[in-house]
């Protein structure tokens, strides 16, 4: 019983298996939090590619850029920088926000493949 | 106030169910309060050091730090966890209907306080150093003090209370089932943690997402609902999950539901086992 769980596991697995693999040069695009305000509010990349998100948190308060439309995220200390990985996504409007100060958000917009390059 | 309140809730819930469920499972283990104690005050300790620390953290590994402390936190936990139920199913007898079983149980429980306070640590300083970081943020951006101190404790009461209410509400389970159920609980958990340690390790770009938003169930519940992250917490609920979270979720319930079905038999199977002589009278309940 328990290996044809695992093999029906296996099974379901398979067709994500399948699915694009790392990008080797990931495009990277930087986000900018400047007096509590995400610069630019809506950044645009291209549809299935993966991307190098570098976000700068230019104030002195710390930042929590959270997003569940792209499962992620990560706090930003005030004055530094982090780097966080997104993608590959299908073409739509994915929208984050700093879960320490929610009234800031901004959007991610994936355009459709052609559109973009 | 509310955005204050509302946060350090939804960051207390969450550690507080992982204790709630970790409470159930050490039920009737003498001395599991101090070692659960325990866990809270060195995480509370943790919490503050990631704080204080975090901009050292955040830009280490090229600034993938953080990203890769929480990863490694959670799979600590998910290691912990896995070790407690393998444990506690070759040696707790859950599946016995006497009152002798749940004495197994607890015996076992002991062996395994070691791992329920790690995960404790671990749970309560992932999710507190983000509220230090909040709090930290609203007091020196002035103004507010009185705000966030009576927001914060209102979330730390809130947060406390719904996880109380869970254990609470476990404790109503027929002792006979009780350590079969904590056994799911946690099961569950484990594979939800690793679910999020997975989500971590491809925001740090250490592996690939294998397709991401593989559904989106965000319209039916949301994850930002009460609801929706108290089955985030309890059973790993994403609402648009990506693939290698689906891999990492269905991998870890696997291996663990295996090795604990191979654990049991291995240890039934040559008779009287080191725990208790009597044992052959219990295999015959648990074997069919």
């Amino acid at each position: 019983m328990l290996t044809r769980f695992a093999r029906l596991a296996l099974l379901a697995c398979l067709p994500i298996l399948t699915g694009p693999v790392f990008a080797a040069d990931a495009p990277s695009p930087q986000l900018n939090i400047r007096n509590q305000q995400f610069v630019p509010g809506q950044l645009t990349v291209a549809a299935g590619a993966k991307i190098e998100l570098l976000v700068v948190n230019e104030d002195a308060l710390p930042a929590e850029f959270e997003s569940y439309d792209l499962s992620r995220e990560v706090v930003v200390p005030g004055h530094s920088q982090v780097k966080i990985f997104i993608g590959p996504l299908k073409p739509g409007k994915y929208r984050f926000f700093n879960d320490f100060h929610q009234q800031s958000e901004g959007w991610i917009v994936v355009a459709a493949p052609g559109a973009a390059n | 106030m509310l955005a204050t309140a509302v946060l350090v809730f939804r960051e207390v819930l969450e550690a507080a169910l992982i204790i709630a469920v970790v409470l159930g499972a050490s039920r009737g283990v003498s001395g599991r309060g101090w070692w659960v104690s325990a866990g809270v005050g060195l995480g509370v300790l943790g919490a503050c050091l990631v704080a204080i620390f975090a901009a050292g953290i955040g830009s280490a590994f090229s600034g993938t730090g953080q990203t890769l402390l929480n990863a490694a936190i959670l799979l600590t936990a998910v290691l912990m966890l896995a070790w407690h139920n393998i444990w506690m199913n070759s040696h707790g007898r859950k599946m016995a209907s006497d009152i002798k079983a749940v004495g197994d149980a607890v015996r076992a429980g002991n062996k395994t306080l070691v791992a329920l306070l790690i995960v404790t640590f671990t749970a309560v300083m992932r999710e507190g150093s983000e509220v230090v970081l909040f709090l930290w943020a609203v007091a020196t951006s002035g103004g507010q003090e009185y705000g966030m101190i009576i927001g914060g404790f209102a979330g730390l009461a809130a947060g406390v209370l719904v996880g109380a209410l869970i254990y609470r509400s476990l404790l109503f389970i027929p002792i006979r089932h009780f350590f079969s159920v904590t056994g799911w609980l946690i099961l569950l958990l484990t594979a939800g943690l690793a679910a999020q340690a997975a989500g971590f390790l491809n925001q740090a770009g250490l592996l690939p997402a294998f397709g991401n938003s593989l559904w989106n169930t965000s319209g039916i519940l949301s994850q930002q609902s009460i609801l929706g992250q108290l089955l985030h917490v309890l059973v790993g609920y994403i609402a648009r999950p990506s693939g290698i979270e689906l891999i990492f979720y269905v991998v870890t319930l696997v291996s663990i539901f295996a090795l604990m079905r191979l654990v049991k038999t291995r240890v039934h199977r040559p008779g009287p086992s080191r725990t208790e002589p009597r044992a052959p009278a219990e295999t015959r309940l648990t074997s069919p």
